[in-house]
């Protein structure tokens, strides 16, 4: 007689609503962040910055700064011992200003000393003669044939045309408007922060809070002036990214100051330092033309977009990219015209930031949607439905969308949900003004709108967008443990929870440990674009295949039978029928099966440069809001009352994750329609500190009604789609239309400042 | 930088006077930023959450508050909310929680921000700050004489404030404060009100829309003499919008990062006009 023993399933699947590793660290306060990092024999870098937006450097002197007891090394651009040029996309930014400074803020000395005190006096004491020239700080401006130049060769970024259909459209119906978006922070919680040790072979090591282990690599290396093996880089504790890390921050820095001092250096932004030391969301100008059919069915759309690059490319280009080729909405419109601009400035640089170009862009779209649905007689939600996309059309650019669409369905979900009751005035907390005691209900409106989006996930236009991941197998203690490693920057988003579910999916054991990402696995893409889960996840779903192939073959050896029909599940070798046939400890013995695996996903392509069309992206992600807001019209104040949502995520590898990126997105996009700016005047940045630049707060942030569909996409791992921006994208148009419904005003800028909604 | 510990109210005067470089610190949280963004490195920190006698309160012959300089936010909420309405209110917006738990009125006073939360209930409840020296004792500034300037008091430099007298409440009172956020948000502008009908007057105290906190006494002259203090009738809808357009005439706003001259000006005819009839509505409620 035999008796089949049937092995329990590996918990923590995708799927589930698996643990941090990280969580209990972080919620205990416990968790160490890169401004944790710590060395006993380490000095304190600390950077001085340009005061003007434009200046010429006629000479620094450092011998007063020097002789600060404590002090151990100043250094400016003379120091720099490879190319003083740093960029994602175009090397044109200086590790420290040589001979101008083309933005306030920008780095121009450093200094290293055995403690911040003494180095922020020492760099206090360096004396910078400046010679302050005219700043061109209007970016409408930018390209005027008599304005400064920031850079030789012009001020134009990246001019993106996108042409489809008639030339000359007309239609009985047109609308059209201006829109300004203002600048937006990351505002993520944890400053810059890294700590440089040099190492005995003449190299150095860095810790750093980043997004893209790699990318930073090769711009290190080129400024220090050494090869790819004397750089290496391992993530620090990163506390919020949202685009501000991809480009440099303390890295190069920290590393000249411990090559040259010999010493373990770190450095640490404070707020104010931040705000200087990271790009920020481009400031946008638009106008949008819409034509139509009498029944609101877009004939045609035109649009220009005029985003603000500061003094440096950064990922300007690429932000143009997304805000020229996404940035009519997900509209089916037949013939388009757009143009979109990114331009040098003496303003702070502007890069990277979770919405990527699109959701300037949004503002502008919904909007003038809002413009046509009122034109035409019918509702925001109909409007929207009326010429949302569905799987099989077009994008303006031509691309076939080969997955779900679900435009339609996503706003008649959001409008389906129940409305929060009616004011309620009895705890001043409920009142927009709050316990400021503004209002006891009078002159409070309600009003109520809607918004849609659609994002590319991944990186577009043709760039090599791939992951690598490490995976090995082995027995420890007696039990069966995968090991991930990948260059992967873990931000706060969940990575390394996703990382050890699929592990544990692919290849059945309980334990997954995913180890520190560094510099010594290949590098795995960014984390932007909502591209890591989709991306690493597959190059971790891929090794661990490998992994597993490997030991099934294993396996069939030990058993003596095929491997067709052999599994991992529970810690075991299990049968078609889940029966447990050896148990993995004792299959693998002392050996380790390791597999490294590079991922791609499909290919994507350059559109054409005269009429933008082309298969620009890879895969492209929905979401609508709905937003109800009371507005105090004669004060201005605005409560949000609901921010509700429905989301296509393809597959939620980790529902409550996905939930939290959705929460946290919709906060962020809310926070740009009604409070977030950077206020820059005259090129000088006005309000860097969280004093003024004013984040939502809990009696700012609803509770969300969210809805997450899952439309599996056939061409993506697991059938994933990115979730991290969308949220980010469609909830801050919502909310605006929302407060334009209650106080009957057009509101063409953002953020929304009580003067506009009053009119004084 | 030394830091200066005194645990008696006589001590810490006499290092008041012998160290005039020396800034008082009691929760810290106006001063610690200050430091933090490197914008001030005094030669001594004073520390004043030792000095067990500003931590108190108590009530005077006459029905004053004597609030001691040290008493946190928190507490003026938990405590003082019957007898001092306004200033509660006031105290209710500070900052977050833990803001309030730290945050004292006499630190307000000390750093006489134009936007501090509480010198409009102080001003519209006609208080008095008390302050004092080791060679000259103790003197009462009314708070309406007391700001000088932005952020700029009467304080001599061997001075330290003792505490704020605040008249318990004899009617109605009402603060109203408006900022970019529903919470934890610096004052775009500032209202207080109260109503004395025991003396048929009205106190103001307008926040963050002059150099300094100050009171409106055309708009408190004016609403007196109208108000119908005898039969308590409701208040003319006229009323209430005249009362406010004179508040608004008293400011002396400017355009800054927070907010411009002109929605200063407007809200604070709205946020004067809504007090009035909320403060007139409670007592007549009240008869």
């Amino acid at each position: 007689m035999t008796t089949t023993q049937t092995g329990a399933r590996t918990a923590g699947r995708i799927g589930d609503n698996a643990q941090r590793p990280d969580g209990t660290l972080k919620v205990t306060g416990e968790f160490a962040y890169a401004s944790d990092l710590w060395h006993d024999d380490m000095v304190w870098g600390v950077t001085l910055r340009s005061p003007h937006p434009h200046a010429r450097i006629r000479r620094i002197d450092v011998a007063e700064a020097l002789a600060v007891p404590g002090v151990s090394a100043v250094l400016t651009a003379d120091d720099v011992p490879g190319e003083n040029a740093y960029g994602l996309e175009h090397a044109d930014q200086p590790v420290l200003a040589a001979d101008v400074v083309r933005y306030e803020g920008e780095p121009v000395a450093l200094v290293a000393a055995d403690h911040p005190e003494t180095a922020r006096r020492a760099a206090a004491r360096i004396r910078v003669d400046y010679e302050v020239l005219p700043a061109l700080t209007d970016p409408r401006r930018a390209l005027d044939d008599d304005a400064p130049e920031v850079h030789p060769g012009g001020n134009l970024v990246r001019h993106l045309r996108v042409r489809r259909g008639d030339p000359a459209p007309t239609a009985p119906v047109v609308v059209s408007l201006d829109f300004e978006v203002g600048m937006q922070d990351q505002a993520f919680l944890g400053p810059e922060s890294g700590l440089a040790v040099p190492a005995e072979d003449g190299g150095v090591d860095l810790y750093v809070a980043t997004q893209w282990l790699h990318v930073d690599q090769r711009q290190v290396c080129l400024a220090l002036g050494m090869p790819p093996g004397k750089v290496r880089l391992t993530l620090a504790g990163v506390g919020g990214a949202f685009g501000g890390r991809e480009d440099l921050s303390v890295h190069v820095h920290a590393c000249l100051l411990a090559l040259r001092t010999g010493r373990p250096v770190k450095m640490s932004y404070g707020r104010e330092e931040s705000f200087h030391g990271h790009v920020h969301r481009h400031p946008a100008t638009m106008t949008y033309e819409f034509g139509a059919e009498r029944d609101g069915t877009l004939v045609y759309a035109r649009a220009d977009v005029l985003l603000d690059g500061g003094a440096y490319a950064s990922s300007t280009a690429a932000v143009v990219g997304n805000a020229g080729l996404l940035g009519l909405g997900p509209y089916r419109i037949p013939s388009v015209a757009v143009d979109a601009y990114g331009v040098f400035t003496h303003n702070p640089p502007c890069g990277a930031m979770r919405g990527f170009g699109c959701v300037q862009a949004a503002f502008a779209h919904e909007a003038l949607m809002d413009e046509l649905a009122a034109a035409v007689g019918v509702s925001p939600v109909e409007i929207r439905q009326r010429n949302g996309m569905r799987e099989g059309d077009r994008t303006t650019t031509g691309q076939v969308i080969d997955s779900a669409a679900p435009v339609a369905e996503l706003l008649e979900r959001v409008a389906a949900m129940p409305l929060p009751p009616p004011l309620e005035t009895s705890d001043l907390r409920n009142l927009p003004g709050a316990v400021g005691n503004t209002t006891h209900g009078e002159g409070v409106r309600r009003g109520v709108g809607y918004a849609v989006t659609y994002k590319n996930v991944g990186f577009s236009e043709g760039f090599d967008d791939y992951s690598t991941a490490r995976v090995r197998l082995q027995v420890v203690a007696g039990e069966a443990v995968a090991t991930v490693h990948t260059a992967a920057a873990e931000v706060g988003q969940g990575l390394v929870t996703v990382q050890q579910q699929i592990a544990r999916t692919e290849l059945g054991v309980e334990r997954v440990v995913v180890v520190p990402a560094d510099t010594t696995v290949g590098s795995a893409g960014s984390t932007s674009a909502s591209r890591q889960t989709y991306v690493t996840g597959g190059a971790v779903k891929a090794a661990c295949e490998a992994v597993r192939t490997a030991v099934l073959q294993r396996a069939a050896v030990a058993l003596g039978g095929p491997v067709a029909g052999l599994a991992l599940d529970g810690d075991k070798v299990v049968g078609a029928g889940g029966e447990v046939l050896a148990g993995l400890a004792d299959l693998l013995g002392d050996d380790a099966v390791e597999e490294t695996v590079e991922w791609r996903h499909r290919p994507t392509h350059a559109v054409d440069p005269e009429t933008g069309q082309g298969d620009a992206h890879v895969q492209f992600a929905f979401s609508a809001h709905r937003a109800v807001v009371d507005v105090d019209v004669e004060l201005g104040l605005v409560k949000v009352v609901a921010l509700d949502t429905a989301q296509d995520v393809g597959r939620a590898l980790n529902p409550d994750a996905v939930v939290g990126q959705i929460q946290g997105g919709s906060a962020q996009g809310m926070g740009l329609a009604l409070m977030e700016e950077v206020v820059v005047a005259d090129g000088h940045v006005r309000n860097p500190s969280f004093t003024d630049y004013l984040l939502p707060t809990i009696l700012d942030m609803p509770p969300m009604r969210v809805e997450v569909l899952e439309y599996a996409d056939p061409h993506a791992p697991y059938g994933v789609r990115g979730v991290g921006e969308p949220p980010t994208i469609s909830s801050g148009p919502a909310v605006a239309a929302a407060v334009r419904v209650a106080c009957g005003r057009p509101l063409r800028r953002v953020p929304i400042r009580p003067e506009h909604v009053t009119g004084t | 930088m030394d830091f200066l510990q005194p645990s008696s109210w006589h001590e810490a005067l006499a290092i008041r006077a012998e160290r005039p470089d020396a800034l008082p610190i009691a929760g810290g949280t106006d001063v610690m930023v200050e430091l933090n963004f490197d914008r001030r490195r005094p030669g001594a920190l004073l520390d004043l959450t030792r000095v067990g006698e500003l931590r108190e309160w108590s009530v005077e012959d006459g029905g004053r508050v004597r609030l001691g300089a040290g008493v946190p936010y928190a507490r003026v909420i938990g405590e003082l909310g019957d007898r001092l309405p306004g200033l509660a209110m006031a105290a209710r917006t500070v900052g977050s929680p833990q803001i309030r738990v730290r945050g004292t009125v006499g630190g307000n006073l000390g750093s006489a921000s134009p936007a501090g939360d509480a010198h409009p209930p102080l001003l519209a409840a006609g208080a008095e700050v008390e302050v004092a020296s080791a060679a000259r004792g103790t003197r009462r500034v009314p708070v309406a004489d007391y700001f000088t300037g932005v952020k700029r008091n009467v304080l001599e430099p061997d001075e330290l404030i003792a505490a704020v007298l605040v008249p318990t409440a004899a009617g109605p009172q009402q603060f109203c404060k408006v900022g970019t956020r529903n919470a934890m948000v610096i004052s775009v502008s500032a209202f207080a009100l109260a109503l004395h009908p025991d003396r048929q007057a009205v106190g103001t105290g307008i926040g963050s829309a002059a150099p300094t906190p100050r009171c409106a006494p055309e708009a408190e002259e004016f609403l007196a003499g109208e108000l119908d203090w005898a039969a308590r009738r409701p208040l003319p809808e006229g009323l209430a919008r005249a009362f406010g357009e004179r508040v608004a005439a008293a400011a002396a706003p400017i355009d800054d990062v927070r907010g411009t001259a002109a929605y200063r000006r407007h809200s604070l005819a709205v946020l004067a006009r809504r007090a009035v009839t909320w403060a007139w509505d409670d007592l007549r409620r009240a008869a």
